[in-house]
């Protein structure tokens, strides 16, 4: 009876912190949706009424467009640069060359340099080679921040991967080119996806090394940061972020399920 | 000899992996048609030869001819061979039909003329209507024959098989025995199978080269390798063998007497292609299956020895007797009773020695 009595108020406990916890991690990013309806340029409860002209007003909005399209521009060309560096990277990686470990090892570890040494860094040495800024730049600068992701996601790929396979392709008369489009690509294929997918939103969600790299080319971050300092113009980025955050739902939810299908042993995508 | 008895021409060949010769001057001749088994131990070499054969490792001396055309440089794909994978290989991400279509796309056929292969292998495999299946619906039986039916298809000069029935259960790898021979009679494509089961390279091949080490110790047809193997690894390997080192101690009628461990003097007929010299040490074997088993002194010559184990196998029951004066048991198959503890007689019918060399 007292033991029962223990638990539940323990179980109780736990459901608190559990509430807690989510609205904790969620409470924040959910204000911007709420806001970014609401009919006043004050950020303020009480709410004073329904109203979509922030989402117009980001709809007009010029700079916050040609914002976008670089961070676009940026997203997609490093998202390729990335996935092809990496999926060579692996396709190498698999075959267990000596030094396979140490390779791996030194491919990972940007990913525990703070970005505003790599972005010092790169800031240094673009100048000295003198690079202008432009999304030239940035687009190096996030190849660096990217490749980590990129490879560790397609390793895991291709080390699943049977190399009998790809002997059986060249058996039954293929080349190695036919065999890399007929056996390899279709099987490494949602690996690919996810890798593209999470290096466009390494790289669109990127501020700090777009901040140093960019030059007047300003991208959808760093356009943001400047806006904040015109309190009037806040709710169209508080539409602006409802509208990311929206987006990034549904390229989230689409990693997830071309990740499923891997798992599926990848037969969903035929040739 | 048929002009076809040279139909495979391996020459002089060698391939070392770091310090390890894998294969080591391998020198082979298979004829069309031939059903032919490329038999030794794990790391004896044969998977490095059957895939120098393939084309997926290049070898470091030596010449490889199928079919009169010298093919020791040529990649996989301009071969005339077709392999059956140990894994099987299947495309995970193909069906039943598309992994057996595979290799007709790059022969450049038309669709019609794809379809009718495709559904005669089918038929051939006895896996009508499973064109549609994924491999991961396939048991692995399904799976094996599916990999026999996509290089068929190609119809290859030379069929590889790299121990395809390692993988499955006792009672469908005797199945697939057989099924695979009449396979092979049917459609008479010259069978390279590497296996490391004795009893199922001598099941189905014509001829069987026995292999250790990267070398090749011995080529002859089944009968020829179980009764008159050319050196003991051979006859170690090959069956069970029980072996009494020996020395030569005259020669007298074209017969062999020899001092052995246990037997004392023994009489053998030689095999006449090697040049005996008094003293000179030899091995006496002798099968257990040649050994006689009674529980009375036999007349003539005779061991006696003590039963030490009994284990039945139906139509005859396999013993090990120790022996006075040898380490090891000799092992006697016959069909009498006899328990352990019990002491019995071994003899033996003239000839039924082998002499090997030591």
């Amino acid at each position: 009876m007292n033991g029962m009595q223990v638990q539940s108020k323990h179980g109780a406990g736990l459901a608190a912190y559990a509430v807690l916890y989510v609205a904790f991690l969620y409470a924040p990013v959910l204000l911007l949706p709420l806001f970014s309806f609401n009919d006043s340029v004050f950020i303020a409860f009480p709410l004073v009424g329904f109203t979509t002209k922030w989402y117009a007003a980001m709809a007009q909005d010029e700079e916050m467009r040609a914002a976008l399209l670089n961070t676009m521009k940026v997203g997609v060309a490093v998202s390729l640069a990335a996935t092809i560096l990496g999926l060579l990277a692996a396709k190498i990686l698999a075959r267990g060359l000596p030094g396979r470990r140490l390779f791996l090892g030194a491919a990972n570890l940007p990913l525990f340099i703070p970005d505003i040494v790599l972005g010092i860094a790169l800031l240094i040495l673009v100048t000295r080679l003198n690079i202008p800024l432009s999304l030239n730049s940035v687009i190096l600068g996030h190849i660096v921040i990217c490749l980590p992701f990129a490879i560790a996601v397609l390793i895991s790929r291709f080390d699943g991967f049977d190399a009998s396979l790809e002997e059986a392709s060249r058996d039954l008369g293929e080349t190695a080119w036919m065999t890399f489009w007929r056996v390899t690509f279709p099987l490494v294929l949602p690996g690919i996806v996810a890798s593209l997918l999470l290096s466009f939103i390494v790289s669109f969600d990127d501020f700090l090394i777009a901040f140093f790299l960019c030059g007047t080319d300003t991208t959808l971050p760093v356009y943001i940061w400047g806006e904040l300092r015109f309190p009037y113009k806040l709710p169209n980025v508080l539409a602006l972020g409802a509208t990311i955050l929206a987006a990034s739902a549904v390229l989230i939810a689409f990693a997830e399920w071309i990740r499923r299908l891997g798992t599926n042993g990848a037969k969903e995508i035929g040739f | 000899m048929t002009e076809s008895a040279n139909f495979i021409c391996i020459d002089g060949l060698s391939k070392r992996f770091g310090a390890t010769r894998a294969v080591d001057r391998v020198t082979l001749d298979i004829s069309q048609g031939e059903f032919f088994s490329l038999l030794g131990p794990s790391g004896c070499g044969k998977t490095t030869l059957l895939r120098m054969i393939g084309g997926f490792t290049f070898p470091d001396t030596g010449t490889i001819a199928i079919d009169g055309e010298d093919v020791t440089a040529t990649p996989p794909n301009k071969r005339p061979t077709n392999m059956v994978f140990q894994s099987y290989a299947i495309f995970p991400h193909l069906n039943v039909r598309d992994n057996i279509a595979y290799g007709l796309k790059p022969e450049g056929l038309t669709r019609a003329e794809r379809d009718k292969r495709v559904a005669q292998a089918l038929d051939l495999i006895a896996l009508k209507g499973y064109g549609e299946r994924r491999p991961d619906q396939l048991s692995g039986g399904e799976r094996q024959r599916v990999a026999l039916a996509r290089a068929l298809v190609k119809r290859p000069k030379v069929l590889l098989l790299d121990e395809p029935l390692g993988a499955l259960d006792k009672r469908l790898r005797e199945a697939m025995q057989i099924e695979l021979r009449q396979l092979q009679r049917e459609v008479g494509i010259t069978f390279l199978f590497v296996t490391h089961d004795q009893d199922e390279a001598l099941a189905m091949s014509d001829r069987v080269a026995v292999m250790d080490q990267g070398r090749v110790l011995q080529v002859a047809d089944p009968k020829t390798l179980y009764e008159s193997p050319n050196s003991r690894a051979v006859a170690d390997f090959i069956g069970t063998m029980n072996f009494f080192e020996a020395r030569l101690i005259g020669i007298a009628g074209g017969k062999i007497l020899l001092e052995a461990e246990a037997l004392g003097r023994l009489e053998v007929s030689p095999p006449h292609h090697t040049v005996y010299t008094p003293g000179m040490p030899l091995v006496a074997a002798i099968r257990p299956e040649k050994l006689l088993l009674s529980r009375e002194p036999p007349s003539g010559s005779w061991l006696n020895g003590r039963v030490i184990s009994a284990a039945y196998f139906g139509e005859r029951s396999h013993f090990q007797v120790t022996i006075q004066g040898r380490a090891s048991p000799v092992v006697v198959a016959a069909q009498i009773n006899a328990a352990i503890g019990d002491s019995v007689y071994l003899s033996w019918l003239p000839d039924s020695f082998l002499l090997l060399p030591a």
